[in-house]
């Protein structure tokens, strides 16, 4: 009984997180979303023509089954990597994803050469 | 340490003002050469006056295509016009008009004031097609080939250059 018991709650429960997975929220990809036509504005932000379009698109590609990652990727073959807030990692921009590393990596061990030679 | 310490420094300060040197310089502003030669994406354009659509294969037909994306209350639009009437008589290129979230009665006086340039209109009521086109504001012109792939794409009124280099590209 008490195995059956678990095994409903268990199913309910994955259940409920496999919908919770599905849900995409529109909000936080307009957010990432540049309008165009705007002065530093997000899709969010804006109420521009372009922006209100670009909402309705989301929604129609989000219904479509679409992932975030791919949504992205519709926009930033239609507008260019520029329409995208936080660009993915390739060639051209690497260095701004590693560099921060790089400098946090050479920052440690400079402070930790500063702090032995002081002892 | 501290001659190691001072290169540091001076190279962090060389990068830095090599990053504001190089990200001022460059050109941000939209650019449609990566369009060039790529295909024209999948759509699905109502007709204007009927409850048809069309579809890439009816572009397939001409040896050139123009798309030009319009709407009556667009004035850049008017001003492009008269480009957009001398391109019609070309016997190579066909203009394909898309109105763009537009009534269809003033479409309609639009075409009747001025003229009408297309050889076959579609509609686009709430813009949601030209985003596959990359449109971003009108007036803006993809002139295609035979085989669907963009050979330019025009953003803003087409000037006489415009018309000049069009008509070299189909001849």
């Amino acid at each position: 009984m008490k195995f059956k018991l678990f095994l409903i709650l268990f199913v309910l429960y994955s259940q409920s997180i496999f919908s919770e997975e599905k849900k995409i929220d529109p909000n936080s990809i307009h957010k990432n979303l540049r309008c165009l036509v705007c002065q530093g504005q997000t899709i969010s932000d804006s109420n521009s023509d372009f922006a209100q379009t670009i909402k309705l698109v989301v929604k129609d590609l989000i219904n479509e089954g679409k992932t975030e990652e791919e949504i992205y990727s519709f926009m930033s073959d239609k507008y260019g990597e520029w329409i995208v807030f936080k660009p993915e990692l390739n060639m051209h921009n690497s260095l701004l994803w590693i560099l921060p590393y790089i400098a946090l990596i050479f920052g440690g061990f400079f402070i930790f050469g500063l702090i032995k030679k002081r002892q | 340490m501290q001659k190691a310490t001072k290169v540091l420094i001076i190279l962090f300060l060389i990068f830095v003002i090599s990053i504001f040197y190089i990200s001022l310089n460059r050109d941000t502003s939209y650019n449609t050469s990566s369009l060039i030669n790529k295909e024209l994406p999948e759509f699905e354009i109502s007709f204007f006056n009927e409850k048809k659509f069309y579809k890439n294969n009816d572009l397939k037909k001409n040896n050139y295509t123009l798309i030009n994306f319009w709407a009556s209350w667009c004035a850049p639009c008017r001003t492009e016009h008269p480009i957009l009437m001398k391109l019609s008589q070309e016997k190579n290129l066909k203009i394909f008009g898309v109105n763009f979230k537009d009534k269809k009665i003033h479409a309609d006086q639009f075409l009747k004031e001025l003229g009408n340039p297309y050889a076959f209109i579609g509609k686009d009521i709430n813009g949601k097609q030209s985003v596959r086109f990359g449109i971003y504001g009108i007036p803006e012109s993809i002139l295609i080939n035979k085989n669907l792939l963009i050979m330019k794409k025009f953003v803003g009124p087409l000037s006489s250059d415009d018309l000049s280099q069009i008509v070299e590209i189909i001849n």
